[in-house]
């Protein structure tokens, strides 16, 4: 059990791996840092879900690499970015850019929540008027008995008794 | 009303049936292409070994061409080859290649020599350079470039004898009349 929780966190602790590889490092760590900040941004195009920062493929490497040179020349993160997209699309992009292709994907979720929050409202309001109108305890009481209703509950009650 | 609300949830599961009847239709590994219809990307690419002439943007202006990405470690295009080759037999257009990724620089032109060589020029791309400027996730890939030298189609995936003929020869003789 001891050496399973062990093993568990040791594979948690390093799960978060990164690709980058020693040869590929710049020297400049102010410069390094940045290509890391771009290479988390981009997708891995041949593995779809990872970012290149932590993906092996070569492709991905390859993009890192162009990333760094991209830098060292002088471009600023934007660029880069940029750049990518201008190859690939935004779907380079792991954070998909906020614009009307995109409006259903980044509002849907918030018009589909307050859609919840309605249904859920007019249901509660639809049932307290139904309890309102139903219960007799309630503040305006059930409204009189006609002369007609007092006779029958009369009967009823008289039957009762015998 | 309240029979209407009976029907809410068949509702909800119709439109989530719709939205999966498109989405897991759609092949996640054919991407649309951002370059159609711009110009082909500036790359110059050094001969691959045992040729010496390289290959670069500007040899695409002036005429109709087709450029393939490929590689010796490629399977996909080892099943395209026999198509490339009968598309150079038979004079239809030229084909550019683009060797992508060897390991080794002798992989290339040892693959080309075993299974011929149908194209007019290849660039040796070990770094994905030429690639990532043309958006490739894969190979093989081909790009089809009119006289301006503006992309105009990409087929992703090896190409197969009815889709020459349906699809691309017919391009190709559309971006003639041009």
């Amino acid at each position: 059990m001891k050496k399973l929780l062990v093993a568990l966190i040791f594979s948690l602790a390093f799960s978060h791996a990164y690709a980058v590889e020693p040869s590929e490092i710049l020297d400049d760590p102010v410069l390094e840092a940045r290509a890391r900040e771009v290479s988390k941004e981009l997708r891995c195009v041949v593995c779809q879900n990872q970012s290149i920062d932590s993906s092996n493929a070569d492709l991905a490497r390859d993009m890192r690499v162009l990333v760094r040179e991209r830098l060292l020349a002088g471009d600023s993160n934007q660029q880069v970015l940029d750049y990518m997209v201008s190859r690939y699309g935004d779907f380079v992009l792991l954070n998909p850019p906020f614009k009307t292709s995109t409006y259903a994907l980044w509002i849907g979720p918030g018009v589909i929540v307050g859609l919840g929050i309605f249904a859920v409202a007019a249901y509660y309001r639809a049932r307290s008027k139904l309890e309102n109108t139903a219960n007799l305890q309630s503040p305006t009481g059930p409204a009189a008995l006609s002369d007609d209703e007092q006779k029958r509950l009369n009967k009823i009650m008289e039957n009762d008794a015998v | 009303m309240k029979r209407l609300m009976y029907l809410l949830p068949l509702a909800g599961f119709l439109v989530i049936a719709v939205y999966f009847a498109i989405g897991l239709t759609l092949d996640p590994k054919k991407l649309p292409s951002v370059l159609i219809d711009q110009e082909v990307p500036e790359f110059s690419l050094v001969a691959i070994k045992g040729s010496d002439k390289g290959f670069s943007n500007a040899d695409l202006i002036g005429h109709v061409s087709v450029v393939n990405i490929f590689g010796s470690w490629c399977y996909a295009c080892l099943a395209e080859h026999p198509i490339l080759m009968r598309i150079k037999e038979q004079n239809l257009v030229p084909i550019y290649g683009i060797d992508w990724n060897e390991k080794n620089r002798d992989d290339g032109p040892r693959w080309l020599k075993k299974q011929g060589n149908p194209y007019t020029l290849i660039g040796d791309d070990p770094n994905s350079k030429a690639a990532i400027a043309f958006g490739v996730t894969g190979a093989p890939e081909t790009f089809f470039v009119d006289k301006r030298g503006f992309i105009r189609y990409k087929h992703t995936g090896p190409i197969t004898i009815s889709i020459w003929k349906q699809t691309l020869y017919p391009l190709v003789e559309e971006l003639r009349k041009q």
